[in-house]
């Protein structure tokens, strides 16, 4: 492993915020040729926001960027790439209609003396390419049929053809099988060799353990530590990417938990979760904790009629539904708050009040017709409880901050009258002041006797609110921890595929 | 233990290795399905009326939609951008109106000053499409449904001040003589529309331009991140297709002699029936000019049976009709069965 | 409703001022223009298109579209005629003629939400198919011989007004259509729907069946459009209404719908229909041809979306230099 003494990207305070969050608080970074440097953190670490400002996606509030020792303000992918920076995005940005070669050398296609395309010329090259990275990919095939691994070699190979001096890898080995992330690995150690930085940007432990010779942790948006992975241990990097005062959260009232409410068992859907069992009491607040990916959403979308399962049962009240839409559901007592309020969430171009009576138009209706008053007063009862701070429920939801958003969903859906209300990721991107609010509400509709399911991979958040916590990784159920017994490290430790910490 | 691990994996890979070869085929699938439709057809009707099969009658099928031809490549171009061109039909009658009234106040001029002033005149409402659409940012269906009517509506004006019909006898023979010499035994309206298939297929094939045609249609964002100049390759989709609609014009004006405002009404709708037929996708991104030509010759030996099998001409617009939606549930069917059984393999691996 | 009511301080606003202008233009260009009969004209000439304008607007704001309507107007006109002339019963004919639009509705229904295939290809393919079984049926002939009770209804005005028959149908159906889509829960869903159909679905909306519905309607109204086109000019031909779908989907647009779904109101769609009427009026009066009265259709199109994307280029290119003047400023 040979790395050179002069940083080939370098970050100095940093700086980018969303909205009212801070998504990147002054961060100095540096990433060296010939190395594989690996970026850990939770979600909402700050991690992507760093990806997308190398990719030339976002541009800083603040700081300097400083590429092969020259400043630069990058203001567009083309840009950076033209720079040496290649980036491959978790979800690959291919042309499914063409073929592998095509999309390695697309807007830069080899040319003969004539100007025209040099098929031949560019597939051998490609052929090449493929090869030199131990791939036995035909170049003709078309991408549409490549699977996400295969699709990711075609953009590495595409880095490659652009002498990318800089390879940043986001989260990708989400989606790959093991020997699939084995045959990556074998060509990022290459790619070491010839000299190329690269910015492994992971979730998993074990692999930055295999692969990466550096380990920055972000947490919050703020540079924690960069060291060699060497000298980290596994608790120390989750020491590092979870240690946060508990205190500044809401703690969670106390509430009398009663019957079962919902019992699901053995739920399955192939390739996504297996085997998920688990009873939800009224009262109870429920954490679904894990990685992206780990298949909780997954699991939400089942219970509310948006996908369905291949197998297993869903029990509500002591009695065996089948739930096959969002209607059913509804029906059934079960409301779903989803994980992106802006694309599943909410009608950005309606008003408050539009929003929050969209699933329940006909409880302000008479005669089919929406009667504004009874509209208005259930709106603004709803907003009233959850304190959203607005002009009026008439005021379109886009005005709103993050904050108050997620309230007007919350609101939607509380208007509903569930038995069981499964929130997924219902503080993401808002600021920490409407975070505890949230967390006041969901305590106190536990006290009121809603049944909770709290997806969420904020730690913190989850720990501090969960009467039991279940930990999901790669679609199984990996850990259930009562209150008492949840730890960070344990949880995480369970999130992470890791064996039991002792 | 590992050598046995990988030895099973070998195999695999290369099976492997092979289905996605064939997966590439697919794209080719389609002309050889179109080929095979049409020796079905043949085979069927010829049967039935062996005049149909011959060479005299497959001229006649071949000259019926030379012109629709030139048309569906031009239209080819905008559709494999994810645009649409409903413009054609109006750009089309515009300028066989216009080229033929030229011939007629000024006989003597050179024939080709006629030739280039129709593929202007196409060149310029083509122009104004793209402009409209990618500088206008109007959405294309809105645009050309427009001009549409625009175009049309400039047809009926020039002729209300000019003359309402041009007649075959107004015209020098030369003009007309466009439509019938031929060259080598062949027709030169089929050499022509071969002719331009043959560049434009190859410009689509075999240059920078051309291949970034197909990576606007196949993916907008992506095409945009590695600096593909969208706006300036739509707006030359566009005016190439003003462009060839020009050219059709007018060699329509020397095929049917008798031009008046209402030439080419509802052209359009053929010509997109053709290119749906012959596999290129509505949504961009894939398709051929060879297939497209196939589509346009197998709706074209359709309307042909028709006639020599005596069923009557009024069936033809619910052929076409049936043809377009077909075309797109057969598609629609393949893809996801072939995503499906991607995805079945893929959990096998 | 105060969402509704900001709405038209825009567009609908505009279209106003137009409808004005071109009542004005109209009365000062000929001395017929404000009279009875061509009030009657000018209204019975544009309700098949109005009446199929109604669904075409819901359609439209679902983020869907339907070239077919003019092919089913055809189709129920020749079934309509075909019928009557075997049977003798005008009654039988028109319940035959409406259900034959309900199907074709339901057959572009079928195949854009079961099959999920885009709408825009798929009514192109059943605007030929409908077209083509139309020209099957009937041929080249025309039935023209139609009792007299039927012709009156579509040729002669109401007794004691100037208002056509079908210009009370309009009424009514355009009250109804705007009544659902403004105050009704099933136009809140469609709103819904047509701005962000994931969150639609997310909140129990059921996407694919309202979809259907509404192409079931459009094919409804395109038959009823068709009996009152074929008693309008007592004659039912395979080529009635030809390229009508074109006009249809003109006032929509310039009604102030956007292609892309999600906004605009019915108020502007009916002001748009007036508006096209009276233009096309106006220029008839003139003597200027169908043909020719098209193109200032097609400008009017172009316009109504050209022109609100250049006022947002130039307000942006306005509000930069503004910021870049403002901060050298602070400089």
């Amino acid at each position: 492993m040979t790395t050179s003494t002069e940083p080939i990207v370098e970050l100095k305070g940093v700086a980018k915020h969303f909205g009212g969050v801070q998504a990147l608080r002054g961060v100095d970074f540096r990433l060296f040729p010939g190395e594989v440097h690996a970026l850990v953190g939770e979600n909402g670490a700050g991690k992507s926001t760093l990806v997308k400002i190398l990719a030339g996606i976002y541009r800083p509030d603040a700081g300097a960027l400083k590429i092969g020792g020259e400043v630069v303000e990058l203001r567009s992918p083309t840009q950076a790439q033209s720079l040496g920076i290649a980036v491959v995005q978790q979800e690959p940005m291919l042309f499914p209609d063409l073929d592998v070669a095509e999309n390695v050398f697309m807007g830069r296609h080899p040319r003969d003396r004539f100007g025209r395309v040099d098929w031949k010329r560019m597939y051998r090259e490609v052929d090449q390419l493929l090869a030199s990275l131990g791939v036995s990919l035909d170049p003709h095939t078309p991408v549409q049929g490549l699977s996400v691994a295969e699709q990711q070699l075609v953009e590495i190979a595409k880095a490659l053809s652009l002498r990318a001096r800089v390879l940043v890898l986001d989260e990708p080995t989400a989606a790959l099988s093991p020997h699939e992330v084995e045959e990556l690995f074998t060509i990022v150690k290459q790619l070491r060799e010839r000299g190329v930085a690269i910015l492994f940007v992971s979730h998993r432990l074990e692999e930055v353990f295999a692969i990466a010779g550096q380990l920055t942790v972000f947490r919050d948006g703020t540079h924690i530590i960069t060291a060699p992975v060497s000298e980290m241990s596994t608790e120390e990097i989750i020491k590092h990417m979870v240690g946060r005062e508990l205190s500044n959260l809401f703690p969670k009232g106390e509430a009398e938990i009663g019957e079962v409410v919902l019992e699901v068992r053995h739920l399955t859907r192939p390739g996504v979760f297996s085997d998920v069992s688990f009873l939800l009491r009224e009262g109870e607040i429920l954490g679904f904790a894990g990685l992206v990916g780990a298949g909780r959403t997954e699991v939400a979308r089942v219970l509310f009629g948006i996908d369905r399962a291949e197998s297993g049962e869903i029990w509500l009240k002591g009695k065996h539904v089948q739930i096959r839409s969002p209607q059913q559901a509804m029906e059934s007592g079960i409301a779903y708050v989803p994980e992106d309020r802006h694309q599943q969430g909410l009608v950005m171009n309606f008003s408050i009040a539009a929003n929050v009576t969209l699933p329940i138009l006909q409880k302000v209706s008479r005669l089919g017709l929406v009667d504004p008053r009874r509209e208005q007063k259930l709106a603004s009862a709803y907003a009233g409880q959850l304190r959203v701070r607005s002009t009026g429920v008439e005021q379109l939801v886009s005005a709103l901050s993050g904050g108050n958003q997620q309230k007007v969903v919350l609101g939607k859906w509380l208007a509903t009258n569930p038995s069981v209300l499964i929130l997924d990721e219902p503080t993401r991107g808002i600021d920490v002041g409407a975070k505890s609010e949230v967390h006041r509400i969901i305590s106190e509709l536990a006290a009121h006797g809603l049944a909770i399911i709290l997806i969420s991979s904020d730690l913190p958040e989850v720990l501090a609110m969960a009467d039991r916590v279940i930990v999901l990784h790669e679609g199984h159920i990996t850990g259930e921890f009562a209150r008492s017994e949840a730890t960070q490290e344990r949880v995480m430790f369970a999130a992470t595929g890791q064996d039991e910490m002792l | 233990m590992t050598t046995t691990s990988q030895e099973v994996e070998r195999p695999q890979q290369r099976s492997q290795l092979s289905q996605m070869r064939l997966l590439g085929l697919v794209s080719r699938v389609r002309e050889l399905g179109l080929l095979i439709v049409l020796l079905l057809i043949i085979l069927v009707v010829g049967i039935q009326a062996p005049r149909f099969l011959s060479i005299n009658n497959f001229e006649q099928i071949l000259l019926s939609v030379a012109i629709l031809a030139v048309v569906a490549v031009g239209e080819t171009l905008v559709i494999l951008t994810r645009n649409v061109d409903l413009s054609v039909g109006s750009t089309v009658g515009f300028t066989a109106f216009v080229t033929a009234y030229f011939f007629k106040e000024l006989p003597q001029s050179n024939l080709l000053l006629g030739i280039l002033l129709g593929c202007a005149l196409g060149l310029v409402l083509g122009m104004l499409n793209g402009l409209i659409v990618s500088f206008g940012r109007v959405p294309s269906i809105v645009a050309t449904l427009g001009t549409l009517y625009a175009y049309r509506g400039l047809v009926f004006i020039f002729a209300a001040n000019t003359t309402s019909q041009v007649n075959a006898s107004d015209v020098p023979v030369s003009y007309l003589a466009l439509a019938t010499t031929q060259i080598f035994g062949i027709p030169a309206l089929i050499l022509i529309a071969a002719v331009v298939a043959i560049i434009v297929g190859y410009f689509l094939h075999a240059s920078q331009s051309g291949r970034q045609l197909y990576a606007i249609g196949s993916n907008p964002e992506a095409a945009q991140m590695i600096g593909i100049r969208a706006d300036r390759l739509v707006f030359g989709a566009f005016a190439a297709s003003g462009l060839l609609c020009g050219l059709a014009g007018v060699l329509w004006g020397a095929r049917f002699a008798t031009v008046d405002a209402t030439n080419a009404t509802g052209l359009e709708l053929q010509v997109i029936a053709a290119v749906v037929v012959g596999g290129v996708n509505i949504f961009g991104g894939s398709g051929t000019i060879l297939g497209a030509m196939l589509g346009a010759i197998v709706l074209g030996t359709l309307e042909n049976a028709l006639n020599i099998l005596n069923i009557s001409q009024f069936w033809l617009q619910a052929i076409y009709g049936a043809a377009i939606i077909g075309a797109v549930v057969l598609d629609a069917f393949i893809t996801r069965w072939l995503q499906r059984s991607i995805l079945a393999r893929r959990k096998n691996v | 409703m105060k969402q509704f009511i900001a709405l038209l301080k825009t567009w609908e606003a505009l279209l106003v001022v137009l409808l004005l202008i071109s009542i004005v233009l109209g009365s000062v260009l000929s001395p017929y223009f404000l009279s009875a009969f061509n009030f009657y004209a000018i209204t019975s000439n544009i309700m098949e298109i109005a009446i199929m304008a109604l669904p075409m607007t819901l359609i439209i704001i679902v983020g869907e579209i339907d070239l077919s309507v003019a092919s089913v107007l055809g189709l129920s006109s020749v079934v309509l005629g075909f019928l009557w002339e075997r049977s003798n019963s005008m009654t039988l004919a028109i319940v035959v003629a409406l259900l034959v639009g309900i199907v074709a509705g339901y057959i572009n229904g079928f195949l854009v939400t079961k099959l999920a295939l885009p709408s825009l290809v798929i009514t192109i393919g059943t605007l030929a198919l409908f077209r083509g079984l139309a020209y099957v049926v009937l041929g080249s002939q025309a039935v023209s011989d139609f009792p007299t009770a039927f012709t009156n209804f579509g040729f002669s005005p109401i007794p004691g007004t100037e208002l056509p028959w079908s210009g009370l149908i309009f009424a009514v159906l355009a009250i109804i259509f705007a009544v659902v889509l403004h105050f009704s829960r099933l136009g809140r869903q469609l709103y819904a729907m047509g701005n962000n159909k994931e969150a639609a679905r997310f909140s129990g909306i059921n996407v694919s069946r309202v979809k259907l519905w509404l192409f079931i309607l459009s094919g409804l109204l395109a038959a009823l459009a068709g009996v009152i086109f074929t008693a309008r000019f007592s004659s039912a031909r395979p080529d009635n209404a030809l390229g009508f779908e074109l006009e249809v989907v003109t006032v929509v647009l310039l009604g102030g719908i956007n292609i892309f779904g999600g906004r605009g109101s019915l108020l502007g769609v009916v002001l748009a229909i007036f508006i096209v009427a009276i233009l096309q009026n106006i220029l008839g009066l003139e003597n200027i041809s169908g043909d020719i009265q098209n193109l200032a259709i097609g400008l009017l199109l172009i316009l109504s979306v050209l022109g609100p994307n250049l006022a947002r280029r130039i307000q942006v290119v306005i509000s930069r230099r503004r910021l870049a003047v403002g901060s050298s400023r602070q400089v």
